[in-house]
């Protein structure tokens, strides 16, 4: 690790604390304006003032929001982030093992995608032109403007209700063996890697295509050199700061944009966590789910920087 | 009393029946053929006013078997889920509270109380009930069923920082004491002869003395907590040491919640659940389509109404409101809105399920004429006239359009304002002239009139008032001759109908859909899935 990656690292973690900072009085802030509040959920048609009164006191919603926020920040710093105002139980319990599934279906998804949108970028770079890059571009075109919804339900469609190859469910990976567990989670992953992938794979080759027009890969070419080595040792090192930045920001989306996917196949994750969280004003859920979403996103970006800083030799040897 | 069949309120269809008939219905068959179709296969059943309202295959009894496992979806989960009886919102929690834990009494078809934990029941001029409990019941950890358990269960709803949802319920349990080990006395505020109904609702079940951790459920009931995480699943697994010493017959539940519709349906479809609840009328041919799988239709009262608000122009002119009410075509309405599965209503709250229900007053029909003299009479044929509807009243935009286009035959303008379902009830509802809103049916008819429609109540949804109904309501709740009773209901019945401000057109059949091997479900009025207590009865035919 050089100097610019140590001051890259600690400017981004004092200012990751900032905006986490941030976003939690923001959100905080908003949900505080969201019409009703967490008593009155909890009662629904029952909800007498009087009985509202004396829920939000039992709750301790009867204290001034900043006293609340204050203690709930209090509580986070200490790794403590609180009770769920619904149901009582942790949040951390809540958000531990629903967490530790979003990863699970972001990682695989995340390990079968990358590689393919990379390949895809990167062939239709190499022939950009050809009847493959045409065809590839169009399709990929096709795939990101269809909605995830209706990929996900025609996928159950066929796969589960006609053919019966594939469960409709995605159930939780735990207590499954990989067979059951990749069973039930092709679908979803299908699904999301429709989304990112198509992309990743077009900024991969604007980027790719970007640094081949470059006078130094003419150089290159006028040595004789193989188109694969062109690309692969003298192109792609420079086209990785920007890739890595697309892939980051698409597999930011993993962690809390995959609600429809969630949804339909009922996968017990974060991001339905959170939905359920805002509908319920259950501010210290909701909480913890922004930071989580947004810590990941930041993280991401983070790796994405360092990427291109390791791969630049001009950086990499400051 | 009116007294129906349990072919005739619920229906349990093959596949094979229903689309034997859908096909002719479609093919144009006529309304003799197809009664004849029916006989042949084998139906039974009083028929109503629609031809698929009363179509229903008399299953003979068998034997149930013991052992299996089934999944089963409802149709909302999240995180609010709860294992505390007070605090149950939805039919979520309703099945959970049912598997793991019983009430005093259970309400049976018709919405009477049973006794389940208590022994009898016995009252004092209907303010003073005195409880006894059964013998020897026992909790799931051994613990043995006393008084001290049913006086915290109940006195628990009374107390504000627990926010009960049956805290005004509750509220009229003046003095809820142990008069023995095995009996309670309960002193009400006034008279209710409702009491051993509003126990033997689901906020009621019994928890053990002292509990205030719901991680898990201690109930006496027919299955034990296995699992429960809140908006993801719950697994019970059936309690060999359940008191009544029959059922349950199932080895496991493994119950979850799939939000939307179609997943819901595929998720049966594809053969990864066994029973799914609420689906939509829209998906009920492709249920019945394939092989393997049936809907159970449960008419239980639920409706989407006409809200006129009486103290608002137009709807303070009485020929206004009776003209909107001659303007609904219900059979259209049941048939295009509701595929069928519906029931024509008559303009008041309790539908034929009910015990209460008055068969004596005479149908309000579709009466374009009427509707036009009445709505002229009110001026209202000259202007255009804003009904809002939204998605969170079920329903309620296509049953709009249906009344638009009645309305346009008369000449009459009805502009239909659609708003988003997000903050519909404290927005709109009840707040602009002509809106929509959706009701469930409520464990007693005194509660239902309690609610919506006595003049003080704060639900009053078209600001109604009536003395006369008023004193009726009052005296009903404390009557303890049943017949009297009945005959204080069919006045109050009549009363709505003819005077208040809502136009209830039809009331909204539920619809669950199973896979054919699951047996032994039946109708019960307080809700879909049996009354959300299917898990004690059903058993699976391998």
């Amino acid at each position: 690790m050089n100097a610019v990656i140590w001051k890259l690292l600690l400017t981004r973690l004092a200012t990751a604390a900032g905006t986490l900072l941030f976003v939690a009085t923001t959100v905080f802030v908003i949900t505080t304006m969201l019409p009703g509040d967490v008593a009155q959920e909890i009662l629904g048609q029952n909800a007498t003032p009087e009985a509202v009164a004396a829920l939000r006191s039992a709750m301790g919603l009867d204290q001034p929001p900043l006293e609340r926020f204050l203690s709930w920040l209090g509580g986070l710093m200490v790794g403590n982030p609180g009770v769920s105002l619904v149901n009582g139980l942790p949040v951390a319990t809540l958000i531990g093992e629903r967490l530790s599934n979003s990863l699970v279906l972001a990682a695989i998804t995340a390990a079968v995608s990358v590689p393919v949108a990379l390949l895809i970028g990167i062939s239709s770079a190499m022939l950009r032109g050809s009847l493959y890059d045409r065809v590839v571009g169009a399709a990929t075109i096709f795939v990101v403007s269809v909605p995830e919804f209706l990929v996900a339900s025609l996928a159950v469609l066929v796969f589960a209700v006609k053919l019966h190859w594939l469960p409709a469910l995605a159930q939780a990976p735990q207590g499954h063996d990989l067979l059951d567990l990749m069973r039930g989670l092709a679908m979803p992953i299908v699904t999301l890697s429709f989304v990112i992938v198509a992309q990743m794979a077009r900024m991969t080759r604007a980027a790719l295509i970007d640094t081949l027009s470059a006078p130094y890969i003419e150089m290159a070419r006028l040595k004789g050199a193989r188109p694969i080595r062109i690309v692969l040792t003298h192109a792609l090192p420079n086209a990785i700061g920007p890739i890595a930045n697309a892939v980051a920001l698409s597999l930011s989306f993993l962690l809390g944009g995959v609600i429809i996917v969630e949804t339909i196949f009922n996968y017990p994750g974060i991001a339905k966590l959170m939905v359920d969280g805002v509908a319920t004003r259950d501010f210290p859920v909701v909480q913890a789910c922004a930071l989580i979403f947004c810590a990941g996103y930041l993280l991401l970006v983070m790796l994405a920087d360092i990427a291109a800083i390791l791969s630049n030799p001009r950086l990499r040897h400051q | 009393m009116s007294k129906t069949t349990d072919a005739s309120s619920f229906a349990l269809r093959s596949a094979e029946d229903r689309h034997k008939v859908l096909n002719a219905l479609g093919g144009g068959a006529s309304r003799r053929e197809v009664l004849g179709m029916l006989g042949a296969l084998g139906a039974a059943g009083a028929f109503g006013s629609g031809l698929l309202g009363g179509l229903g295959t008399a299953f003979a009894a068998e034997t149930p078997k013991k052992g299996g496992r089934i999944r089963v979806a409802g149709f909302s989960s999240s995180t609010a889920d709860t294992l505390d009886p007070a605090k149950q919102a939805l039919s979520t929690d309703y099945v959970r509270s049912t598997m793991f834990y019983n009430g005093l009494t259970s309400l049976d078809e018709r919405m009477a109380p049973q006794l389940e934990l208590a022994e009898s029941i016995e009252h004092d001029g209907a303010t003073v009930w005195t409880i006894k409990l059964r013998r020897g019941v026992q909790f799931h950890d051994g613990k043995t069923l006393t008084a001290d358990d049913v006086v915290y269960s109940l006195n628990r709803h009374k107390d504000p920082a627990v926010g009960s949802k049956a805290k005004t319920l509750a509220d009229q349990m003046e003095e809820i004491k142990a008069t023995g080990p095995l009996e309670v006395t309960i002193r009400l505020t006034g008279p209710n002869a409702d009491l051993p109904v509003i126990l033997g609702t689901y906020h009621f079940k019994i928890v053990k003395d002292g509990t205030t951790d719901f991680t898990t459920a201690i109930g006496t009931g027919p299955f034990t907590c296995k699992e429960f995480q809140p908006g993801v699943r719950s697994i019970a697994t059936r309690n060999g040491n359940f008191w009544k010493g029959v059922g349950p017959w199932l080895d496991e539940v493994e119950y979850f919640g799939i939000s939307d519709n179609g997943a819901r349906v595929n998720a049966l479809l594809s053969g990864d659940v066994d029973l799914i609840a609420a689906i939509d009328p829209r998906s009920s041919r492709q249920v019945l389509g394939t092989d393997g799988f049936a809907i159970a239709e449960t008419k239980w009262g639920n409706y989407t109404n006409l809200v006129m608000r009486m103290d608002q122009a137009p709807c303070n002119n009485p020929d206004f409101v009776l003209g909107m009410k001659y303007l609904f075509d219900r059979e259209l309405m049941k048939k295009s809105v509701f595929r069928g599965f519906a029931e024509v209503a008559n303009d008041q709250p309790l539908a034929s399920s009910n015990r209460y229900y008055s068969p004596d007053i005479p149908q309000r029909p579709y009466d374009p004429e009427k509707a036009k003299f009445h709505l002229k009479k009110a001026g209202a044929l000259d202007s255009t006239l804003q009904v809002v509807a939204s998605a969170a009243a079920k329903s309620s935009v296509e049953m709009a359009v249906v009344l638009q286009q009645a309305a346009q035959k008369i000449g009459m303008k009805i502009d239909i304002k659609q708003v988003p379902a997000d903050g519909y009830w404290s927005n709109y509802w009840m707040k602009v002239p002509v809106g929509f809103g959706n009701v469930n049916p409520r464990p007693t008819a005194d509660i239902l009139f309690n609610l919506f429609f006595k003049s003080d109540a704060t639900w009053n949804e078209s600001a109604w008032k009536d003395g006369r109904f008023d004193q009726l309501l009052a005296a009903s709740r404390a009557e303890t001759d049943e017949a009297k009773r009945t005959q204080m209901y069919h006045d109050m019945q009549l009363l709505i109908h003819e005077n208040s401000g809502i136009g209830i057109p039809v009331f909204i059949n539920n619809l669950d859909a199973h896979s054919s091997r699951l047996k032994g479900l039946r109708p019960m009025s307080s809700g879909g899935l049996m009354g959300y207590g299917f898990a004690e009865y059903v058993w699976l035919d391998t």
